[in-house]
């Protein structure tokens, strides 16, 4: 049984056993897993030494799946059943995925049906992929990548993984972040926080350096681009404005080079194995123009005509260049957001692996006027980061302990008269937060109403982007006007969107149904989770209780340490009392086997025990003002 | 179970251990919030239980919203002068002195101007004005609320603030459709 360490922040903790967390780093092209050692993050390699994992998922006619270097070997051979740069698709629609004749996988529209106030409906949905063991969401191929760090982490580690960091690009939108998280539930990972890409790279970065003052961190990946901007100063990372392309990255320069490769050998609508053989050269011939002023690119073709051109770096750039600016907009916005010019900017740091070319380099140089920091791995910076955060989300607190404020890339609203999105909570707003809104009937009797969630900053829904429909139901009916129904929008600290709804009058809750509009709901991860473990029920019921019973065992040891510090000071008799009942009642289900029971058992402790969390939190806050009172005082 | 729930009825203020006035130090305030934050935030209650974890989140949130509150002069004026039981009538009173709204004709034409003629310099130069003429009706809140205690004015002021705080975002919208 693992000991917890003692709950109260900033004390000093007594020793305890090291729980076993990792970060993962799921990117376009290449996944890594990182833990920290002795106290020093470091990358978890597979058994032939090699840390980056590529991001390709191969599936098989029997259901069988294979990920990574064997399935990138093959994604020529057999390109429509082999998954590449899955990412992109991640909480996106067919009509978001956008051109996909350079791409070989059969698209399956997935719309969704829903029910409006204007009757039913259909959702975009998110895009599926049909292969060889059938119609894939991009959130199970996903999944299967996930799997294979999680099984690296439990070899390197030899134990039971506590939970994982799970880095996501800063703009990803609600349905990315979700459907990344539905990844992990579905690869059997316990999120412990999805953290933003350009964060994570200035934790590994800032720890490592002991820098303060204003940085901007500037991360080309394979498919997303994000420019956040942060400031650090005493053990605290905040981060003051981030912004982005979430359909902008290193694919997209393999891209130009594969237009150039058919303009200049007269090709055209070449078939999925050619497209694929030919990307690849692409992006070979682009990481060849980063040491290199020319590439030859060959490739013999399906048809058995052989190609090949010279492609030198000037003509590279040239076709890349207005790639480039692209990423300087969002650098403009961001620090227009925050603020701040770029004479404030003490240091760039680049991140990810498309900001070695170059160009890149130069025109972020030209930029900032400053050169950029490249000294750690551009790679690995983002796992690392993840690792170190997740170390200490695991409660493996270190005494030189930091806070991280991160914030919300794009502005939630809700629909309103004529189609106009209303900001709720505007972008750049550090999470967690929340906003009440308050919504009223308009016609008598009426018992239901639907709102409609969205992000993005235009003004028009239409070009925001759907997050989902929320259905009221049980509305006691009055007239008109009469019904005062608040609706709550708390964005938690993975940045995802959470709605409850009360009347405010009658006070009861309102019923909502969520209808994610990209994202999958509980009953499809479910079918998903059944699905994947058909060959294996037992397996996964012995698991399924063994995590609850370790949640059980790490709930006891929380409970239990907070009595022992604050239960004689902030709880009377009878409150100790009815929580030792609940500590009981968890301990006699415990071995039982019955996971029902066991579950239920937790929920009940867990409800037991909130008004003494409050109660401890509250004394917590009193008495972190309260000790700087005397040297701090206001003049 | 003792009442020891009297943090979350605190307001803003208090909660950051601050007297309640306009004028106040942005530097204590920082650090104030990165101190409560530090108590409270998530990341501090991950491996927790669940009841913890979302004590955590909603005490999270509110430090959140009072920094921000307080953070943003705006919203601190408004916030303040409802402590006070002043209402700034932001919505039902939308009556401003016609010079002031002739002013704000203006500043959407010089803006509009500057988009038609893709001039960032011109827009730069308009926000730059902006930043001064916010500071200055800044310098009026903070004589009219904490030193002639005259919220009837500071309403009307805060009101013109609004007006400006939407000239600004119309501003960084403006270079926005500049920059494609």
């Amino acid at each position: 049984m693992a000991l917890l360490q003692i709950s109260e922040p900033g004390l000093s903790t007594a020793p305890h056993e090291h729980r076993l967390a990792v970060g993962i780093d799921l990117g376009t092209t290449n996944s890594l897993v990182a833990t920290v050692r002795n106290g020093i993050g470091v990358v978890l390699n597979d058994s032939n030494g090699r840390a980056l994992l590529p991001s390709v998922v191969r599936y098989f006619a029997d259901g069988g799946v294979q990920v990574g270097e064997t399935a990138q070997a093959m994604q020529s051979e057999d390109p429509s059943n082999t998954i590449v740069s899955v990412k992109r698709f991640m909480g996106r629609g067919l009509n978001d995925v956008g051109d996909i004749s350079g791409t070989p996988y059969r698209f399956v529209d997935a719309p969704s049906p829903i029910a409006t106030s204007r009757g039913s409906g259909q959702a975009p949905g998110m895009v599926q992929l049909r292969t060889a063991a059938g119609v894939k969401s991009p959130v199970e191929v996903s999944s299967e990548i996930l799997k294979v760090l999680r099984a690296r982490a439990g070899e390197a580690l030899g134990g039971e993984l506590v939970g994982a960091v799970i880095t996501v690009p800063a703009y990803f939108d609600d349905a990315q972040r979700q459907a990344t998280k539905d990844a992990a539930r579905l690869a059997g990972i316990n999120v412990l926080r999805l953290l933003n890409e350009p964060t994570a790279a200035a934790i590994a970065y800032g720890l490592d350096n002991a820098v303060e003052g204003v940085y901007a961190v500037y991360d080309l990946g394979g498919g997303t681009f994000d420019i956040s901007i942060l400031k650090l100063s005493k053990g605290v990372f905040e981060v003051l404005a981030t912004n982005g392309n979430s359909a902008l990255g290193g694919d997209d320069f393999d891209h130009r080079i594969y237009c150039w490769l058919l303009e200049k050998n007269g090709l055209s609508a070449l078939g999925a194995s050619d497209t694929r053989r030919l990307l690849t050269r692409a992006r070979a011939a682009k990481e060849e123009l980063t040491e290199h002023d020319e590439t030859r690119v060959t490739a013999i073709l399906q048809s058995g005509e052989a190609i090949e051109s010279v492609l030198s770096q000037q003509d590279f750039h040239a076709m890349s260049q207005n790639l480039v600016e692209r990423t300087l907009q969002p650098v403009r916005r961001a620090l227009r957001d925050a603020g701040l010019s770029v004479a404030d900017i003490k240091g760039v740091v680049m991140v990810g692996g498309a900001t070695r070319m170059p160009q890149v380099q130069r025109a972020v140089a030209e930029f900032f006027h400053q050169t950029p920091l490249t000294n750690l791995d551009p790679d690995k910076v983002v796992a690392l980061g993840a690792a170190i955060q997740a170390n200490v989300l695991a409660g493996n607190r270190s005494s030189d302990d930091w806070l991280l404020l991160d914030v919300i890339p794009l502005s939630l609203g809700i629909e309103t008269m004529g189609g106009l999105a209303e900001k709720i909570i505007p972008r750049n707003s550090t999470i967690p937060t929340a906003r009440a809104q308050d919504f009223t009937t308009f016609k008598d009797g009426q018992t239901a109403m639907s709102v409609h969630v969205v992000q993005g900053e235009r003004e028009m829904v239409s070009d925001c982007r759907s997050l989902a429909r929320f259905e009221l139901r049980g509305i006691p009916p009055m007239v008109a006007g009469a019904a005062r129904i608040r609706i709550t929008f708390q964005v938690d600290a993975d940045g995802l969107l959470n709605v409850s709804a009360r009347e405010q009058g009658s006070g009861t809750e309102a019923h909502i149904t969520v209808k994610p509009s990209y994202g999958l709901s509980d009953d499809e991860i479910a079918r998903m989770l059944q699905e994947s473990s058909r060959h294996a029920q037992g397996d996964m019921q012995a698991r399924a209780l063994r995590e609850q019973q370790v949640e059980a065992n790490q709930l006891l040891d929380a409970v239990q340490n907070a009595l022992d510090l604050d239960g004689a000071a902030l709880l009377d008799e009878a409150g100790q009392a009815r929580i030792r009942a609940g500590m009981d009642g968890l301990r006699a289900v415990l071995q039982t086997g019955d996971i029902h029971a066991v579950k239920r058992a937790i929920t009940q402790l867990n409800d037991a025990t909130v008004a003494f969390a409050q109660a401890r939190m509250d004394k917590s806050v009193s008495r972190a003002l309260g000790g700087r009172k005397l040297t701090d005082l206001e003049v | 179970m003792r009442a020891a729930a009297n943090d979350f009825q605190q307001d803003f203020y208090q909660l950051f251990g601050l007297s309640a006035q306009y004028r106040l130090d942005n530097e204590l305030l920082d650090r104030r919030y990165h101190t409560l934050q530090a108590q409270v935030h998530p990341d501090k209650f991950a491996h927790l239980s669940e009841a913890e974890r979302r004590v955590s989140m909603q005490w999270a949130t509110r430090i959140n919203e009072a920094y921000q509150t307080l953070n943003n002069p705006a919203k601190r004026a408004r916030y303040l002068l409802s402590l006070r039981g002043a209402d700034t009538r932001q919505e039902s009173n939308t009556s401003m002195p016609a010079e002031f709204l002739v002013a704000q004709m203006e500043w959407r034409e010089a803006i509009q101007e500057a988009v038609e003629a893709r001039n960032s310099g011109e827009l730069d130069k308009l926000e730059s004005r902006l930043q001064h003429e916010t500071g200055a009706l800044q310098e009026q809140l903070a004589a009219k609320i904490d030193a002639e205690h005259d919220y009837e004015t500071a309403a009307e002021i805060v009101r013109k603030l609004k007006f400006f705080e939407r000239l600004a975002e119309e501003i960084g919208s403006a270079f926005d459709a500049i920059d494609i």
